[in-house]
């Protein structure tokens, strides 16, 4: 069967997007980091104030897409309070959800599920997690999704 | 009215469930049997390398490869056919300028003037020619609707400007420049003018002395013809003076361990096997397009874009980009509350096939305000049928973000 437009754009991811949760700045932060997708011009900050390992506040800013906003949004949602391995644990189960290489009930997130059916946008929906990645890691620059 | 659909296999196909409605031709136009014949046909009876062998495929297959250069050079008004280069496309001719006419031309100091309105590959290339050379790129401005500041261009042209280099068409709004002015003011102070046609070649009539330019460069790509193809035309006395760019077989007159002497333009220009087929398709393009009625041509042109502007304007937080007159049928806009990227999806599952991103032109969006827009253009093949999609699909735009 053919893919709707709401496959993709489930009414959560909408909203989501739209309205996207803990975005803006956070001048307690510790830790950042930069996302790009140069072929969209999606370009996010993800910041963070860790402590003993956890994340205890999170918050974004940016531009892009639904995708790209409303999988941040849920992201910050998901993550808070967090441990480092933790959260590993998550990015993977979302990346394998939104490629279409699991399926799972995540919550909020599972209405990134449709992604899976538009190869091309999984970079817009794992791109905030990228940076949280980086964030976490300490990596320097910005990271994009064509690197 | 012209009704060449047909002659389009592509255009006959569904995608998502629904007829393809293609309104990215900007970015590359969709072919007509024509052409697709003609390159299939190449390969099946005449192909050969050219300019070498006296077999008769060989003789053939130059004489094709020549034919086609002679059908170019008539298509733009050209006064020779050996003022016709060919090179992969536009991209590959504004990098064969920056190379040759920037060794031999442009030194520390010099300048060389761009317009706000350039595709990437008419600016890069100079960016990086200037940082090479130690000269200075300077850009002359648009207005918010796109359109050039001609007062601003004049102002820029000065005593250490060696080239205008500026597009006839705006790709990302559709702009059409007033080229024959740019041209007059560039040439009162005695620079040379290169002219981007990669947009305007399959929309206007192209006189290359009419307009009195000194180089012009299009892609067969854009109209109707095959990929990896495309012409720069250079006035004879300059493609005589410059240098060649790139070397090896095909573009020497004889060589030594020590050294090698050129041919005459074109072949100065055309190192290595060139993509014969291709511009034998290039050559069945032109045909096609000659053998239209241009006026009946031109009209449907107009007709689809008012249609479209008209179609466009109705939609409740559409905002239009480009300016009002002077521009080929290139809709760009941008929908209130929702990303481009979303738009351009929604319309695909629509089966509505157009561009998105920032359309090769950041720095124009940048100074327009907007960094990233969704762009529809039209071809001869389009039809009303094809606008009245593209509105029901940005209904549905707004229904899934409403």
């Amino acid at each position: 069967m053919s893919a709707t437009a709401r496959d993709l754009y489930q009414e959560l991811l909408v909203e989501h997007g739209r309205h996207p949760r803990n975005f803006g700045l956070l001048p307690s932060a510790n830790r950042s980091a930069e996302g790009s997708n140069p072929l969209c011009g999606d370009e996010l900050v993800v910041r963070l104030r860790v402590r003993d390992g956890r994340i205890e506040e999170i918050a974004f800013q940016g531009q892009g897409c639904a995708v790209s906003i409303a999988s941040a949004s849920m992201m910050t949602e998901a993550v808070k309070g967090l441990a480092a391995g933790e959260i590993e644990a998550l990015q993977q189960r979302v990346s394998a959800l939104v490629s279409g290489a699991a399926e799972g009930s995540l919550g909020e997130l599972s209405s990134l599920s449709g992604v899976s059916r538009f190869p091309t946008r999984v970079k817009c929906a794992l791109l905030a997690w990228r940076a949280l990645d980086a964030a976490i890691s300490g990596a320097p620059g910005t990271v994009s999704t064509e690197l | 009215m012209i009704d060449v659909r047909g002659e389009f296999p592509a255009l006959a196909q569904r995608v998502h469930d629904r007829p393809l409605v293609y309104l990215d031709s900007a970015a590359t136009s969709q072919k007509p049997r024509a052409v697709i014949d003609a390159l299939s046909r190449f390969y099946s009876e005449d192909n050969a390398n050219v300019h070498r062998g006296v077999h008769a495929l060989a003789e053939r297959a130059t004489a094709q490869l020549e034919g086609a250069r002679a059908k170019v050079q008539r298509f733009i008004g050209a006064a020779r056919a050996d003022e016709i280069v060919f090179v992969r496309g536009v991209t590959e001719a504004v990098n064969l300028l920056a190379h040759s006419f920037g060794r031999a031309r442009v030194r520390r100091g010099d300048e060389i003037l761009v317009t706000a309105l350039e595709h990437h590959s008419n600016l890069v290339p100079w960016q990086l020619l200037c940082r090479e050379a130690g000269a200075t790129l300077r850009v002359a401005g648009v207005d918010q609707s796109g359109e050039l500041r001609l007062e601003e261009l004049s102002a820029m042209l000065g005593p250490r400007t060696r080239l205008l280099a500026a597009t006839h068409v705006s790709n990302a709004l559709g702009t059409i420049t007033p080229m024959a002015q740019m041209v007059e003011l560039a040439h009162a102070r005695g620079v040379p003018v290169f002219i981007d046609g990669a947009q305007a070649a399959p929309h206007l009539p192209i006189d290359v002395q009419r307009l009195g330019c000194d180089f012009y460069a299009l892609s067969a790509h854009k109209m109707y013809g095959p990929m990896g193809i495309g012409v720069l035309y250079g006035r004879s006395p300059l493609l005589e003076e410059l240098p060649p760019w790139q070397s090896g077989g095909e573009m020497v007159s004889a060589v030594s361990f020590a050294e090698a002497s050129w041919q005459k333009p074109p072949h100065k220009f055309e190192a290595g096997t060139p993509d014969a087929a291709a511009a034998v398709g290039l050559g069945a393009a032109v045909d096609w397009l000659q053998a239209l009625d241009r006026d009946a041509a031109a009209a449907h042109e107009r007709d689809l874009l008012a249609y479209g502007l008209q179609l466009l304007r109705e939609i409740r937080g559409l905002r239009l980009l480009g300016p009002l007159r002077e521009r080929v049928g290139v809709l760009s806009f941008t929908v209130e509350g929702v990303h481009p990227h979303d738009v351009g999806t929604v319309l695909d599952l629509e089966g509505v096939a157009v561009r998105t991103g920032h359309l090769c032109a950041q720095p124009l969006l940048h100074r327009l305000g907007v960094p990233a827009v969704v762009r529809a253009s039209l071809a001869l093949y389009n039809t009303r049928n094809d606008l009245d999609a593209l509105a029901a699909a940005l209904r549905k735009v707004r229904e899934t973000f409403a």
